[in-house]
């Protein structure tokens, strides 16, 4: 655990960009691999409580390890007809703090803005992600990522077919 | 202007049935005069669905929705009866919430502070004594409601013109499918969360024709159904689909099939483990005992897809969802989409389930939704090759034995279409 325990905000930073990158080259399944393989990655309803359990509460996403791994493989497909071709994304990630640190684990806030470009039109999402990082041998890795949007609503974006 | 919008109307569908062929004007889809007259012979004339009783679950619980480009409050107001008021004042003109949900008891209008109940009735008017005294008389000045607001089995609908016929009458034979829905729960269904806004940026009549449309599930969405291959562990095999559509009159259509997907009422897959099959079992052996072996299987292992003329989709099918679309502009809809489950559910792994099985196929981030929007966003841009290329075929299974892929509910979708455009025409 000496590598959570040492870590500085700029570290995280790296980690963070190092994250968006890959997404932003569409290396989805070196992005799958930040992950551990148990996780969850979640995108709350635009309306109501951002940390209702997605057991009882309607999410945009609620991703397991399984259904993430699904999701990755969906997406290298070219039947994946909203991203395929692949849009163009950029993702910016900005305003990096850690919320908490615990034994075994990170809480890290990041404010970000992804725009997404297909078929002429190019789309802004924005809002804040929270990552819970762990150490598995030695490497960071995130067990949660929760990504809460700021829109009021996916319009006129109209889809989530991204990692935003 | 009425007159040339009902020929128009008429001329945007083109039937041979010698030849079989069913087709529409894709000028339909793009003309603003079309839209127009939408607005006014559909929109202002059927009834709309503006939401579920268990949206207000308690007295002086509001929410903010526009229907049909019209805000209104959805409200249950402080004796519990549920209303839908238009959010404006009667005053000048100002939205009298802004708030998109709340409590309140009575609305302050921010602009020169009129208030009312929530039963829209007046109660204060800024310097009511400067004015002519009977210009405060009892009810002059009361927030108007919707002209018609009607419920079905907790389903809550508008209709912008006095005159129309019950919303009993107009549901007419989709009741059945409704009342096949709601039966599943033990008391009543109820909405999950809060509703999921998204949109696209295509004509609202294709997400009408497209939400009864079987045809295109393993062209489009073969991601989904690897998934659930997976998820099934091979036990689901998709084969041929069967089950048949039906035209339930007055433009309502159903789409009814053995589902080839788990369903939280009531079957089983592999991925939910032992522990589901026994209360998966259980659910199962209620509805026998509620309903009979025939119409308990027809429940736990039929799919259907309901659309209710012109914008409410209900899809019984790996999940339960309510789905309206409102006509925007000729090429952007807004869309709004519920997940309803049996209240019983609250708290328990059946919810989990419901919800995995929803956001596996449904909704903006889903394995299938985001490309049905890139769809039928990919036929809007193509229709600016209209002028050269004019006609969509609806043809399949025109004169043929019925199918459960056939395009028969899109063509009772758009005869009902064409009848709402013409009928004015014809008074
Ligand atoms: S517009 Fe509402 S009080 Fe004047
Ligand atoms: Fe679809």
């Amino acid at each position: 655990m000496t590598l959570l325990a040492n870590l500085t905000r700029a570290e995280v930073e790296d980690f963070l960009i190092l994250e968006a990158a890959l997404l932003n080259e569409w290396r989805l399944e070196e992005w799958r691999a930040l992950f551990t393989e148990e996780c969850r990655y979640l995108v709350p309803n635009t309306n109501g409580d951002p940390y209702a359990p997605p057991e009882s509460s309607l999410y945009l996403i609620a991703d397991d390890g399984h259904h993430l791994t699904e999701r990755v493989k969906r997406l290298g497909k070219k039947t994946a007809h909203a991203e395929y071709p692949h849009s163009r994304t950029r993702r910016l990630v900005s305003n990096v703090r850690i919320l908490e640190r615990a034994a075994d684990s990170l809480k890290v806030e990041s404010s970000f803005v992804t725009y997404r470009a297909s078929q002429g039109v190019t789309d802004t999402y924005f809002g804040r992600h929270e990552h819970c990082i762990v150490e598995v041998a030695g490497a960071l890795r995130i067990l949660e990522k929760r990504t809460i949007l700021d829109m009021e609503t996916l319009r006129p974006q109209g889809r989530l077919s991204i990692i935003v | 202007m009425q007159h040339h919008q009902g020929a128009h109307a008429d001329a945007a569908i083109r039937i041979d049935e010698a030849r079989g062929r069913f087709s529409v004007s894709r000028a339909a889809y793009t003309d603003p005069a079309l839209h127009a007259a939408e607005l006014e012979e559909i929109f202002a004339r059927c009834w709309l669905f503006v939401g579920h009783d268990s949206e207000l679950p308690k007295a002086n619980d509001f929410l903010t929705r526009t229907i049909a480009g019209r805000p209104v409050v959805f409200l249950r107001d402080k004796a519990g009866a549920v209303r839908c008021l238009l959010n404006i004042c009667p005053h000048r003109g100002a939205q009298v919430t802004r708030q998109k949900r709340g409590s309140a008891k009575l609305f302050s209008c921010i602009y020169h502070g009129w208030a009312f109940e929530n039963t829209g009735k007046a109660i204060s008017i800024a310097q009511a004594e400067t004015y002519h005294p009977d210009f405060n008389a009892a009810g002059a000045n009361d927030m108007v409601p919707v002209p018609r607001f009607e419920s079905y089995r907790g389903l809550w609908f508008l209709n912008f013109d006095a005159n129309a016929v019950s919303l009993a009458d107009y549901l007419g034979n989709a009741r059945e499918y409704v009342d096949i829905v709601m039966d599943q729960a033990e008391a009543r269904m109820q909405v999950v969360g809060e509703v999921q806004e998204y949109s696209a940026r295509a004509n609202w009549k294709m997400l009408a024709e497209n939400s009864t449309d079987i045809l295109h599930v393993e062209t489009l969405h073969p991601t989904y159904l690897d998934l659930i291959r997976t998820n099934s562990e091979g036990t689901i095999v998709r084969g041929r689909v069967q089950g048949k559509s039906i035209d339930l009159g007055n433009g309502h259509a159903v789409v009814e099939r053995v589902a080839s997907y788990g369903r939280p009422i009531a079957r089983w897959i592999p991925l939910w483990g032992e522990e589901a099959k026994a209360e998966i079992d259980a659910i199962f052996a209620r509805l026998v005992k509620s309903y009979g072996e025939e119409r308990a299987k027809r429940m736990a292992y039929n799919a259907r897809n309901l659309l209710i003329f012109p914008n409410l989709v209900i899809n019984d099918i790996m999940s339960v969802t309510l789905r309206t679309f409102q006509p925007s502009a000729t090429d952007y809809m807004e869309i709004s989409v519920w997940a309803i489950a049996p209240a019983e559910e609250a708290g328990k792994p059946a919810m989990a389930r419901r919800l995995t099985n929803f956001l596996e196929f449904l909704g903006p981030g889903g394995f299938a939704t985001p490309d049905d929007i890139e769809a039928l966003e990919s036929c809007q841009r193509a229709f600016a090759a209209s002028r050269e290329a004019p006609w969509n075929d609806l043809s399949k299974g025109l004169g043929q034995a019925p199918d459960a892929t056939d395009e028969l509910p899109q063509r009772v979708f758009w005869l009902a279409w064409r009848d709402r455009l013409m009928q004015r025409k014809a008074t």
